[in-house]
């Protein structure tokens, strides 16, 4: 804080009291319902709530379905995380590289940060589709019959591939800047005492890259868990039944079209903890990142 | 050395191909006929349509109500965009400024509790969230769009931040100038901050523009609907069409993100400072 | 302008830690006043504390009589200098001169005649419609004398305002300074760490160290009798030769050498002695005197200074670079030109001299070192 401030009896209260209040109405109230909630069974026809304990939550993760979109989550966020980091970094080491239009090849590659997962899920089902689809043709070369939206495992590619493909210019311009800001002479120092190119890249580079490249670790495992929402829901076109979903969007289907109240705040809840935990070692080590610079 | 820039060169070129050609593709194919794309797949050459297309999708009245227009969705999706984008500055700029300079009882605990917002998403609440709306009648209204996006701390941390590093003596100079707290925040906070507040605004309004889960759960009534939460419902008028309307898929798609991509085109600059430095 | 009172002021941190204790200094109206001392020692929160950015925790502080402890920065009618300018770098010069006129209701026509007066006296005319940022480090510097000017204040407040300057301009924006000073008049206190810019510019000196005063005195008075070893390695550059050595009657031991002072000094036993480099001359059979082992030479053109050792302690001699060096010198020194200091406190032993006259030091003996 400064060293200097104002004092004042009411203006800071002033001040603050739109965010607080908003916070009030549209943060703490639904997370505190969603904890309670979780608690107790609804009546699907809306005679009141029974309290159960923690039976929502033995009845989520007791459930081999729950217990398969979980895995289908961890392998579906791993994957998107990967790979949408190695194609960035791959992207923003070689724009770094070359001298002559870096900040045109920038300009190209990071403007599909602006399109809305479900823009781009829909435009994954115009490329994989069973009819128009070059991707399945192209697939087909190789004596692979995609079926998107009807295989299992072809909608899980299609769906990696459109979230990975939204995601990649984050990373590129989070790495771009994390490199540009090496100063010069940490550069020159380094081919001084390095010749070769790719050890220097392993040796120099990527430990400086690392505070960014956990940083973007976590942001991607965020945005792989919650943001492709749009991507998942419209590519399964509401017949999740034989189609791979991701745990947020389980607990959407349980709360908006099952009306499973309480299951759906367990499941919620669960969420929580898992990002609270994400954050918090975010948080910790941004705060030892404070120190690099 | 020329031969490893080469390579460098053809890795980025094939990048460039991979994230550019689907958009391409999906604009160039929005100008075919719906039929014409079903026999021959999607294009890469402009075909004649391109004005009868986007004419229709932005004027004929469609849904389930046969009410909402395509250019009608945009308009919501800009109140949306710009709502939250500048109800988000006003209030993180107030709360931030609130935060660093003023020393006040409760602010440590206020600041702790904006900074909780951070650990939870949107997505891990929206059932409570819903429920929240609906006794406060808030569904299928504006407020009910917007204000509930704005209950996160991602702006007011990237003031605290930009507040911060505004060197201290400014504000002993406008003290001893005579300026109290309005006046320094109106005539030196504010003014100094433009460039932070512009880059900000455009990370929120693509943020806003590209609204999904909330929109689709909030507005049930079609008047206000987006334009990307429309696209889920343009989906599923096609199941079990013969011939689905590909070109005015496309052309949705392209019109949803034209102007966030446009954006962040123009804004370059901004763009990837606000980008860079609020998600820290 | 008035007269600036620090009574008894203190400044302790919540902490415990104490920035300032029981400072007194009464600087009489159109005086200028330097605080100097090294970093940490307290000079700019209590020039903060004057200026009302900091809360006094103890004592008082008046302004042309009036007491200000729990008046507005704004109110207290006094204008600050910031080291880093702090100019509002949105605003043109001419804005940034007028923005505090503005806040006080000042009609414009007065603004107009103030902020163009100032301009005229800083030479920033041709400025006036520029931004901060297109505006050298000197210019930058005058833009925030003018907005201190143009306020007519009772007192200004320089917070190191030229040491993000380079040197050159460091000098030159030390004369003017004083000549404004001069010419407005108004009282001023003037915080540095350069013991170089507070000799130039202070009509009296107040050094501190620790959050005390060492002394408070003209600037010649301060460099001739410093009152402590601390201002005495503070002011002046080379810094005073600081050595231990032993008083027996009117006798000094230094190292090896005995110096005959000529009259009794106000102590016996150990003492610390203070030589100025430019005080030591070499002397001239090379015979006697204090047996000097050189180690380097610097040399700064009209004199070179001298480093090495008397006994095992380190000396410098600031001597004429035109007199050819000996392999062994040996130096001498007036009597007269002593300091003494007492080595457990380190205050100024007071002696007089006069006795001894300002002849050449004899030595009586070599003492075996």
């Amino acid at each position: 804080m400064k060293r200097v401030q104002f004092s004042s009896p009411y203006l800071p209260y002033l001040f603050i009291a739109p965010q607080m209040a908003i916070i009030f109405v549209f943060f703490y109230w639904p997370s505190v319902q969603a904890i309670q909630s979780s608690f107790y069974l609804e009546d699907p026809f809306g005679f009141g709530s029974t309290f159960v304990g923690l039976s929502n939550y033995v009845d989520a993760l007791g459930s081999a379905q729950y217990q398969s979109i979980a895995r289908f989550t961890v392998v579906f966020t791993a994957l998107v995380t990967f790979l949408s980091l190695g194609f960035g970094m791959l992207l923003a080491v070689k724009a770094d590289a070359v001298l002559k239009g870096s900040s045109t090849y920038k300009t190209l590659l990071i403007w599909v940060y602006a399109i809305a997962p479900p823009v781009a899920g829909l435009m994954g089902m115009m490329f994989f589709d069973q009819h128009i689809g070059p991707l399945v043709k192209f697939a087909a070369l190789f004596g692979w019959d995609m079926k998107v939206g009807l295989n299992y495992n072809d909608t899980a590619f299609a769906m990696i591939a459109v979230s990975v493909w939204k995601q990649i210019p984050y990373n590129f311009i989070f790495i771009l800047s994390g490199l540009q800001s090496i100063p010069v002479s940490v550069r020159e120092a380094a081919a001084i005492d390095c010749r070769s190119g790719v050890r220097r890249f392993w040796t120099m580079t990527l430990p400086l890259l690392a505070p960014t490249a956990f940083f973007l670790l976590i942001i991607n495992m965020t945005y792989a868990l919650f943001d492709t929402f749009g991507v998942i829901d419209v590519m399964v076109k509401d017949k999740a039944a034989n189609n791979p979903i991701t745990l947020v969007y389980k607990v959407y289907m349980d709360g908006f079209r099952g009306n499973d109240l309480g299951g759906s705040s367990a499941q919620s809840v669960i969420l929580m903890i898992v990002v609270f935990v994400l954050t918090v070692f975010q948080f910790r080590f941004i705060e030892r990142r404070v120190h690099y610079n | 050395m020329n031969r490893i820039r080469l390579f460098d060169h053809l890795v980025l070129m094939f990048g460039v191909f991979i994230m550019v050609a689907p958009v391409v593709v999906a604009f160039m194919t929005s100008t075919h006929e719906a039929a014409d794309i079903h026999r021959n797949g999607l294009s890469l050459t402009w075909g004649d349509h391109f004005a009868e297309t986007y004419d229709k999708v932005l004027t004929r009245k469609g849904g389930f109500t046969g009410e909402i227009t395509g250019a009608r969705m945009i308009w919501n999706s800009m109140i949306l965009g710009v709502g939250f984008a500048a109800g988000k500055i006003v209030l993180s700029m107030l709360a931030a400024y609130a935060i660093v300079y003023f020393r006040f009882r409760l602010g440590t605990l206020f600041f702790w509790m904006i900074f909780t917002t951070l650990l939870l998403p949107l997505e891990v609440r929206i059932v409570p969230s819903y429920e929240v709306m609906n006794k406060l009648a808030l569904t299928n209204t504006y407020t009910g769009l917007i204000v509930p996006l704005l209950a996160s701390a991602t702006g007011t941390f990237f003031f605290r931040q930009f507040f911060k590093s505004v060197p201290e003596e400014l504000l002993e100079a406008a003290r001893i100038d005579g300026a109290g707290p309005f006046k320094f925040f109106i005539d030196v906070l504010v003014p100094l901050s433009r460039t932070m507040i512009a880059a900000i605004f455009i990370i929120m309004f693509v943020y806003g523009w590209n609204q999904y889960l909330w929109p689709t759960l909030m507005t049930t009534d079609e008047r206000f609907f987006t334009l990307v939460r429309g696209i889920k419902q343009i989906l599923l008028v096609w199941v079990g069409s013969n011939i689905p309307d590909y070109n005015e898929a496309f052309a949705l798609a392209i019109l949803a993100m034209l102007p966030p991509v446009m954006i962040v085109l123009i804004f370059q600059r901004w763009f990837i400072k606000g980008l860079t430095e609020s998600d820290k | 302008m008035a007269s600036i009172g620090i009574r008894d002021v203190s400044k302790i941190y919540n902490g415990g830690v104490t920035a300032v204790s029981a400072v007194n200094i009464d600087i009489a109206d159109g005086e200028f006043i330097v605080l100097v001392g090294p970093s940490g020692c307290g000079k700019s929160t209590l020039l903060r504390m004057v200026a009302g950015l900091e809360t006094i925790s103890q004592g008082e502080v008046t302004i042309g009589g009036r007491t200000v402890n729990d008046i507005d920065p704004a109110d207290r009618d006094i204008a600050m200098v910031f080291q880093n300018y702090a100019l509002y770098p949105h605003m043109t010069v001419y804005e940034n001169l007028a923005y505090g006129l503005k806040n006080r209701r000042t009609p414009k026509a007065e603004i107009e005649a103030r902020v163009a007066e100032a301009a005229r006296m800083l030479e920033l005319q041709p400025y006036l419609e520029r931004k901060p940022r297109a505006l050298s480090g000197g210019q930058r510097q005058r833009v925030a004398m003018g907005r201190a000017i143009v306020r007519k204040p009772s007192a200004f407040l320089f917070d190191e305002p030229l040491s993000n300057l380079d040197a050159k301009l460091r000098v030159s924006m030390r004369g003017e300074i004083k000549r404004l000073q001069r010419r407005v008049g108004t009282t001023s206190i003037y915080v540095t760490h350069d013991q170089l810019e507070a000799m130039t510019l202070a009509d009296r000196l107040v050094v501190l160290s620790g959050g005390r005063i060492e002394q408070i005195g003209r600037p010649l008075d301060v460099y001739h009798r410093p009152a402590t070893t601390f201002v005495a390695s503070f002011i002046g550059s080379p810094a005073m030769n600081l050595v231990n050595g032993e008083v027996h009657g009117s006798k000094l031991a230094l190292g090896p050498a005995l110096i005959d002072l000529g009259a009794a000094v106000p102590t016996q036993g150990a003492v610390t002695v203070g030589l100025r480099a430019e005080d030591l001359r070499l002397h001239d059979d090379g015979q006697g005197g204090l047996p000097f082992r050189i180690d380097y030479v610097e040399e700064l053109g009209a004199q070179r200074l001298v480093h090495g050792m008397v006994g095992d302690q380190p000396l410098v001699a600031a001597l004429s670079s035109e007199i050819p060096l000996p392999e062994t010198a040996s130096l001498s020194i007036a009597p007269s030109r002593l300091h003494f200091f007492d080595t457990a406190s380190g205050r100024r032993i007071d002696w007089s001299a006069e006795a001894a006259g300002p002849v050449a030091a004899a030595v009586v003996s070599e003492v075996v070192a």
